[in-house]
């Protein structure tokens, strides 16, 4: 296999994770500041829970994919950083506001009202930050990112504020708030907390289903290249069938209450609609004037960037495998974890 | 280009830059710390030790999160002001980020184990997170420096008028000069993180003398402290010489040395050493030292800034260093720790001075290295962002770091109130008790 598509599977496969780690936990987020019912406290405090040891790694893989990006296609990266300036400037806002205030949240010992104000400023970002993440996504895919030679020549704005963008912005965002909901099915410790976030999970997959109906209704004017893809190729059409299974499949799990199993099929699902959203997109890393190749740095880079990601997958995958297992929620009866005092 | 425009750019990257660099720097010492403080309380059992090493965990937390969200910052930064110099360049020294990446997982994977972990893992697992955190702090800066390194002394491709050619990666990875400007770099993110924790143990001692958690502080920052400062004017002085050979103009603007001279004279706030600089930069007291008029007036960095910013870092190391020595002979004659009041003021007046000089010493680099991005290569003017209006992102930022800053430097001001005599018992357990 050519080194140029090598590494766009990588590029594509953090984004998977990216959306499956950052993801839920943006997700988290927004059930933080959506808490609501009896158990408002400890829905806060189960979401604060899990993802208090894994919320750096978990964004780590947003890291990892732009310094591919820009390694490995700096000139695709160029042309984004000009083009989505506006956007990922907020993006970056909202990164930095929400991971700040979720530690600030942790260490901050003035009382709870101190507290509150961290929780919301988390809370806030949360929704922000996905909104925008998938706003910038809209405007790659849709084509009206222009560049003419090494200069992007649409402007700053009309690409990311479409219609299209905005659908694939709140995409994003449920699917997101979906996972979260799913994933803190199975860390709940009592059957009240599970039923909330079952009745979120719930609540969320509609509104992923609705977000994506919209998204594709609007493609057809909005991002036509991408629906070619979708009516066209054969391989993105069995992608797509098998997104639309693993979503049932997720959804009917969740209603019989087999929750291990559906954060699995929901983990499926997101996934396959990120690779859904790379496939539909080949061979463009910015629809329509770069093409992965055309991007590519020299292969002799591409080699040697393959070999130092390979070398450093063999220290990080052992040692995430071991973090998720340290941190695995525990079977009922058992206390909760405690952080450091 | 707008010439406002450039500027703020300038600006928004050198405030992004010297803000993360205080929080990266931290990130990278104080992992050491907490893991020496964790050996020393495994080693005697004592129950103050255990709480040290359980503050400088906290601290850890906190300086890695903003540090992390900062250096996500950078990251896209790099993109967002500079396009063409990463659109260029991004191949040539992409390596390095990777691994610098691949660094920074681990360390974030470690440290969520460390800190979330110390009642699910076993006592050595734990100590084993804490040294890798500790690692992949180090490796982290390593990686990080040898892009900057590219930048000072680019290597490993041909430039055209199209961009490089023939490229090589693993050459533009190690540009030369390398292991200088990383050995360097690292010491001065342990001597600033280790002064600094002296100067506040002092702090404390003057106040509340005796006070023995302070004291136990005090004998694990001191070491690391002493011997960082004694150590880092000699490779401080390796690394003056490279750049004597390999960038004359910023040697010539560090000095301020207009004239080519064979014997030139070194020039320390207003004092001229004779010949002392052709030793200092050529190990010979008649070296010929090119001199600023040497050059194109177009090329020469801000000469006022770079020489101000430099005669800051040896003057701030010079003094950490005479101390440092004192210090040393004191515990070699006391076979002790100082304890006395005296050397407590010096200690505490010395605190900031790491980091004076941490940042002194980034500005020589960057501004040394003015007009260009990379040395000879490109200019900074044409790798500059064509998005307009760059005014408010950069006021936006600053506002931002402000911020940052104040919430950061009272956390851990409370976690340190909470150590202080008599104040024990109404700190408030941090954690779980307040995550909701």
């Amino acid at each position: 296999m050519p080194t140029d598509i090598l590494l766009g599977f990588l590029l594509a496969g953090t984004f998977v994770l990216y959306a499956l780690f950052g993801g839920a936990d943006f997700g988290g987020g927004v059930w933080d500041l959506l808490a609501f019912g009896p158990r408002k406290a400890e829905q806060r405090a189960l979401i604060a829970r899990a993802m208090g040891p894994v919320w750096e790694v978990n964004h780590v893989w947003l890291i990892v994919g732009l310094v591919l990006l820009f390694a490995g296609f700096p000139r695709a990266f160029a042309a984004l950083s000009v083009a989505l300036h506006v956007p990922l400037t907020l993006l970056l806002l909202g990164i930095v506001f929400r991971g700040a205030a979720f530690t600030f949240r942790t260490y901050d010992t003035r009382g709870d009202a101190a507290q509150r104000r961290w929780g919301l400023v988390f809370s806030a970002a949360s929704v922000v930050a996905p909104l925008l993440l998938g706003m910038c996504v809209g405007a790659v895919v849709s084509g009206s990112i222009r560049v003419e030679g090494r200069v992007v020549v649409s402007g700053f704005f009309a690409s990311w504020l479409s219609p299209f963008a905005w659908a694939v912005g709140v995409l994003a965002l449920s699917l997101f708030a979906f996972l979260a909901a799913v994933y803190l099915t199975h860390e709940s410790s009592t059957p009240g907390l599970r039923e909330d976030f079952r009745a979120r999970a719930l609540g969320a997959g509609v509104a992923v289903f609705v977000a994506a109906a919209l998204v594709l209704v609007l493609a057809r004017e909005g991002a036509p290249r991408v629906w070619d893809g979708l009516s066209r190729s054969p391989f993105a059409l069995a992608l797509h069938a098998a997104t639309g299974v693993s979503a049932v499949t997720a959804f009917a799990l969740l209603w019989t209450r087999r929750f291990a199993w559906a954060r699995l099929a929901a983990a499926l699902q997101a996934g396959l609609i990120v690779l859904g959203w790379a496939a539909s997109q080949y061979p463009y890393l910015v629809v329509p004037d770069i093409t992965l190749r055309a991007a590519a740095a020299s292969p002799g880079t591409l080699k040697l960037l393959l070999i130092a990601i390979g070398a450093g997958a063999l220290i990080v995958i052992p040692s995430v495998v071991l973090l998720f297992r340290v941190f695995r929620p525990r079977p009922q009866g058992m206390s909760a974890p405690h952080l450091p005092g | 280009m707008h010439m406002t425009d450039l500027l703020y750019a300038r600006a928004q990257m050198g405030l992004s830059l010297g803000f993360h660099i205080v929080f990266a720097a931290a990130g990278v010492a104080l992992p050491v710390l907490m893991v020496l403080s964790d050996w020393k309380a495994r080693r005697t059992g004592d129950a103050d030790y255990v709480k040290l090493s359980q503050k400088l965990a906290k601290g850890t937390a906190i300086l890695f999160a903003v540090g992390a969200v900062s250096g996500t910052m950078l990251s896209f930064e790099l993109g967002l002001l500079w396009p063409e110099f990463m659109g260029r360049y991004g191949e040539v020294i992409g390596l390095p980020f990777s691994l610098e990446g691949v660094a920074f997982f681990t360390e974030a994977i470690f440290l969520g184990i460390y800190l979330y972990g110390r009642e699910r893992v076993s006592p050595n697992l734990h100590l084993f997170s804490g040294v890798m955190v500790a690692l992949s702090g180090a490796a982290s800066a390593f990686f990080v420096t040898l892009v900057n390194v590219f930048m000072n002394d680019p290597s490993g491709f041909v430039a055209t008028a199209e961009g490089p050619t023939n490229i090589e990666p693993l050459v533009a990875m190690f540009s030369p000069g390398w292991p200088y400007q990383t050995a360097h770099v690292l010491l001065s993110c342990y001597q600033a993180s280790a002064f600094a924790m002296a100067g506040i143990h002092a702090f404390v001692l003057l106040r509340h003398p005796g006070a023995a958690f302070h004291r136990k502080a005090l004998s694990v920052a001191l070491p690391l402290a002493c011997v960082t400062a004694l150590l880092q004017p000699l490779v401080g002085d390796v690394s003056a010489k490279h750049v004597a050979k390999a960038q004359p103009v910023k040697l010539a603007a560090m000095e301020g040395h207009f004239e080519t001279a064979r014997g030139a004279p070194l020039r320390l706030g207003g004092v001229e050493v004779p010949k002392a600089l052709s030793i200092l930069a050529f190990g010979d007291p008649d070296a010929e030292v090119k001199g600023l008029n040497e050059f194109p007036r177009d090329t020469w960095p801000p000469v006022a800034k770079v020489h101000v910013a430099f005669q800051v870092m040896v003057g701030t190391g010079s003094l950490m260093a005479l101390l440092a020595l004192v210090t040393l002979v004191y515990r070699w004659r006391k076979k002790a720790w100082p304890s006395g009041r005296k050397m407590m003021r010096a200690w505490l007046v010395s605190g900031p001075l790491g980091w004076v000089a941490l940042e002194a010493g980034w500005l020589v680099t960057e501004w040394g290295r003015q007009p260009w991005i990379v040395r000879g290569v490109m200019r900074t003017a044409e790798a500059v962002t064509p998005v307009p209006h760059l005014a408010a992102p950069f006021w936006t930022f600053t506002a931002v770091y402000l911020f940052l800053g104040a919430v950061v430097v009272s956390l851990l001001l409370s976690q340190v109130a909470g150590t202080l005599p008599g104040r024990e018992e109404k700190h408030v357990e941090g954690g779980e008790a307040h995550a909701h």
